[in-house]
């Protein structure tokens, strides 16, 4: 019975999304007040069904009802409850079904914190997310229906994929979703935009936060997707270069560019078309990413099962999208109105520079990802293009990037004195020059790739210092009095120094032993020796488990601990897992993963010494606290505040 | 029940003198250095996109067994390379070579950066200098500031 | 209205073409480098005889089909009838190579599913299969007079294949 509620909640939904694609856009060509009044209840409308929906698949999944095709395939009646729940998105039809749960989400939340936009430009926006909301639903009805019954029901589920029985992917995918469906708002701000034909610098400011806020989630989804390899693959990796993750990646690079377009294009009123195609290319971006995913064209470890005709209705609406705003922008774009006038050293021109770096940086990544796909639908073979090649291609771009980053803040608006800008720069540059040469033959080794790193990071958190200086010229009140932007701005941009210095150190001085233990055999390991004292057998409620016991304790003396890496084996799908134990530290990580068992008593064990490891996603989550930081700007809570504090209500405002 | 007692502390020290400092697994850990950094460079075929040094398949341990033997008798990274891509073509490459059908992935990221930075510098080059206002207009401004 | 403003939906266009033609393509099939090139000498033990070898080079001079298989291998039992008919009407000989698997298993289950093979030979520990680029089985390959490799197939031999590829490459390559 709920099932079939929540496939009629999807289905009302879409028809609510469908009139919400149509008529308030409709209505805003006309200048008809009623139809675009239309736009803010259609979606939330939308979203009360979509969510009954998703609580209908949630429900099914908690409460084990086996007759669910869905929950048969990916659930377990052993499966802890939260993993049971997590369950709802761990397959392709329902996270899916979280997409949809999330545009509707952001829709509505568009359509609530907008009251002091014009009519017309709310209505053309939430038009244009009703109409992704109803080719999404279209595509999950069709093709991907999370609400299958089987019948007659299975006695009890498959379980769901031990690597997804773990509160890191419980959480990812989420905060993913919530990234790369937030750039749909930036999209739709954008196609607006080109719809009406008005870019005055008012429509920067309001697709700001939306934007912001966005990447904001769509970095710490990465940062957690790549944790979670690290600690549940068993070898340390974090990062992969597999297509799914480019496909991730890719937004986030457009998304950041668009940030730094859309400062521009809303202090400036510069940049406007560029900023434009920027919002297209950054959502264009994530469902492209959907599209690979799914539709079975690369492999990767993270493709959901493929069915190539869902990949042509997948593309088919990309190009209906992606083709449509792009053939709306070459159309409509050239009345977006002339960049403002900058000279040719200024912070827009660095900034530009930043918007080229990262255009770049995501043009090779999607060369790199597409290629082999490329070549063979040519006829020219087959290819592999992996992390060697990203690797080299992706660290030349993002060094100068990062060297603009620190200019960039020290250059004034719209004519800046290059003279000027280089003498503030000089101590950070000697500054960063000595750390990078000294801090190398401190750690006991010097390399070329760990000295220009460190260079790196010393450079931003240089010019940072020298940014701060500047700003508190006027005592340090001044400096307190500074935005929650440039706050957000100083955090962000430090954040990537730490993840700079944690990717660095870790890939400069990781240390490793591959070793045969017997009972009281140590290994020692960059100053930390392991000693082995066994094996036993434990049990979780879906797995069995053979547990290792190491003590650990530094070689020049202190206090102990206890490492206990496991070997799982999950009963219902006999897969078997390798759960490392870490110990996780602010300057290293412990990282012990247990192999194979050569005998009763000798087990292979590897033991990693990742140094600064944890700066790497420690890095990732200052950079979205200073997008937080920055969403909470001062102008958008006065906004939002002064609305309520007036009693009389909102002017009517003309039709734009 | 001492005598059991001592018996049994015996047996551990006894235990505790046969534990010491544990062997690699690999005889030759500069060998296998080498052989886990060709292996990350080398594709399993049977995996869904996982290298040779991260994958425990079949077919990949046997391969990755290749390569540690042909490095022990003395062979090069790039022979090693060779004999795979004999036998499974570039596909086994992550790092795709050099080659009249690759120039383009290889140097596409060099041409779109310059593309890039050609047009900032085209579109910069065109752009009118911010004029200061001339001495008509300031005093005109001025003028009309005036209370 | 200027033109430069439509590049990047032209860009994209392209790009959506190449993506609906890798909708057709499979990402994980690995294609042979040696077609067109002289097939991998071996010289393997035969399963039947084992005290007997045999060599790639003794069979130039015919067109011929090697067939990789195993008795572990679920898709194998898929294609075997086929091959078993193939043999029967002696439409070209095939010879089977019996991949890291146990001869006496292999024995058995040709016993009981039948024997296409002119003769077949026991790669044990995989090499000769490496040697031909084999990553999964069943694989065959068709291979001319001179000792050259004309064709590869991945997966169970179907007569869609047989009959849309192999037997008109077996006329060509018989003159």
């Amino acid at each position: 019975m709920l099932p079939e509620l929540g496939h009629f909640a999807l289905i009302v939904a879409l028809f609510v999304a469908l009139a919400l694609a149509t008529l308030p856009i409709i209505g805003a060509a006309r200048n008809s007040r009623a139809w675009m009044a239309l736009a803010r209840p259609a979606a939330q409308a939308h979203f009360v069904f979509v969510a009954i929906a998703f609580a209908a698949l949630m429900t099914s999944f908690a409460n084990n009802d086996f007759s669910l095709v869905n929950v048969a395939a990916n659930s377990n009646s052993e499966l802890p409850l939260a993993y049971r729940i997590a369950a709802t998105w761990g397959s392709h039809e329902g996270s899916m079904l979280l997409w949809v749960f999330m545009l509707a989400g952001w829709t509505v939340a568009v359509s609530l914190f907008s009251s002091r936009s014009p009519l017309a430009m709310v209505a053309r926006v939430l038009g244009v997310m009703g109409f992704i909301n109803a080719g999404f639903l279209l595509f999950i009805l069709f093709t991907s229906t999370p609400f299958a019954r089987l019948l007659p029901p299975a006695l009890d589920g498959r379980d769901l994929n031990p690597l997804l029985q773990d509160p890191g992917m419980v959480m990812h995918p989420p905060l993913l979703y919530m990234g790369y469906v937030g750039f749909a708002v930036a999209f739709a701000f954008a196609v607006a935009a080109l719809l009406s034909g008005r870019f005055d610098a008012a429509w920067a400011r309001w697709s700001r936060p939306w934007t912001t806020a966005a990447w904001m989630f769509l970095t710490l989804g990465i940062a957690l997707g790549s944790w979670w390899a690290y600690y549940e693959l068993g070898w340390g990796g974090w990062w992969f270069w597999d297509p799914v993750e480019n496909a991730s990646f890719m937004p986030w690079l457009a998304g950041t560019a668009l940030i730094h377009s859309l400062v521009v294009a809303e202090k400036r009123g510069a940049f406007k078309a560029w900023t434009v195609l920027l919002a297209i290319a950054a959502f264009s971006l994530s469902l492209m990413g959907t599209f690979l995913v799914r539709s079975g064209v690369l492999t990767s470890v993270h493709a959901f099962a493929t069915d190539p005709a869902r990949g042509a209705f997948m593309l088919s609406f990309l190009g209906i999208v992606v083709g449509g705003s792009l053939a709306l922008f070459g159309w409509r774009a050239a009345s977006v109105g002339f960049a403002g006038s900058f000279d040719r050293f200024s912070r827009e021109t660095l900034l530009l520079g930043n918007n080229v770096l990262l255009a770049a940086a995501t043009g090779a990544v999607m060369l790199g990802t597409l290629y082999p796909l490329a070549l063979d639908a040519l006829g020219l073979g087959k290819i592999s293009v992996g992390a060697p090649y990203f690797e080299t291609v992706f660290v030349p771009l993002m060094a100068p990037l990062v060297l603009l980053m620190g200019a960039a803040p020290l250059a004034r608006w719209k004519s800046a004195s290059l003279a000027d800008v280089a003498a503030r720069l000089k101590w950070p540059a000697l500054a960063s020059a000595a750390a990078a040469l000294l801090l190398p033959w401190l750690a006991g080794r010097f390399s070329v790739g760990v000295a220009l790193g460190l260079f790196l990071a010393a450079w931003v958190f240089a010019s940072t210092a020298v940014l701060l200086l500047q700003r508190s010229r006027g005592g340090a009140g001044q400096l307190a009095r500074a935005s929650r932007s440039f706050w957000g701005m100083v955090l962000a941009h430090v954040g990537i120094g730490i993840f700079i210095v944690g990717v660095t150190m870790v890939r400069g001085y990781e240390t490793e032993r591959d070793v045969k233990m017997g009972l009281g055999d140590h290994v020692d390991v960059a100053g930390y020796r392991f000693t082995f004292r066994g094996v036993q057998e434990a049990t979780g409620p879906n797995y069995v488990a053979v547990r290792g016991d190491l003590e650990v304790r530094p070689v020049a003396g202190g206090a102990s601990l206890t490492m206990t890496p496991e070997k799982r084996l999950y009963k219902e799908q006999q897969m078997p897992m390798t759960e490392a134990a870490i110990d996780a530290g602010l300057t290293r990580d412990l990282y012990v993963s247990l192999g194979e068992p050569l005998d009763e008593k000798t087990w292979t064990v590897r033991v990693y010494h990742k140094p600064f490891i944890d700066w790497i996603w420690g890095g990732a989550f200052v950079m979205a606290l200073g997008g937080l930081l920055a969403l909470t700007d001062r102008r958008y809570r006065v906004a939002v505040r002064r609305e309520r504090e007036t009693s009389l209500p909102p002017l009517r405002e003309a039709a734009a | 029940m001492v005598r059991a007692l001592l018996l049994a502390m015996a047996l551990t020290a006894g235990a505790a003198q046969a534990a010491g400092p544990a062997g690699d697994v690999a005889a030759d850990t500069v060998l296998e250095a080498r052989v886990q950094q060709l292996a990350a460079e080398l594709r399993c075929l049977v995996c869904q996109n996982q290298s040779l040094a991260d994958s425990h398949a079949d077919l990949a341990v046997q391969l990755k067994g290749q390569v540690r033997e042909q490095l022990r008798a003395g062979r090069s990274e790039q022979q090693v390379i060779d004999y795979m891509t004999q036998r499974y073509g570039d596909f086994v490459l992550y790092r795709p070579p050099l080659k009249a059908r690759t120039v383009l992935l290889w140097g596409g990221p060099a041409l779109l950066l310059l593309l890039g930075a050609g047009s900032l510098a085209w579109g910069l080059r065109a752009r009118p200098r911010a004029a200061d206002l001339t001495d008509a207009e300031s005093s005109r401004a001025a003028a009309l500031l005036e209370p | 209205m200027k033109k430069r403003l439509f590049l990047p939906l032209a860009f994209f266009v392209v790009l959506a073409a190449v993506l609906g033609v890798g909708l057709s393509l499979n990402p994980r099939e690995v294609s042979s480098p040696f077609i067109g090139r002289p097939a991998p000498a071996f010289s393997l033990p035969q399963l039947q005889d084992p005290a007997l070898r045999l060599g790639a080079g003794e069979l130039k001079g015919q067109v011929w089909m090697l067939n990789v298989w195993a008795s572990w291998c679920a898709p194998c039992r898929e294609e075997h009838p086929l091959l078993v008919s193939l043999a029967r009407e002696q439409a070209v000989p095939i010879i089977g190579l019996n991949y890291k698997d146990d001869p006496r298993n292999a024995q058995e289950w040709l016993l009981r599913l039948g024997d296409p093979y002119k003769v077949c030979v026991i790669d044990r520990d995989g090499r000769a299969g490496i040697d031909y680029g084999v990553y999964g089985v069943p694989e065959t390959f068709v291979i001319d007079r001179a000792g050259i490799v004309r064709f590869k197939h991945v997966g169970p031999l179907t007569q869609e294949v047989w009959t849309r590829e192999v037997q008109p490459l077996l006329q060509q390559l018989r003159g």
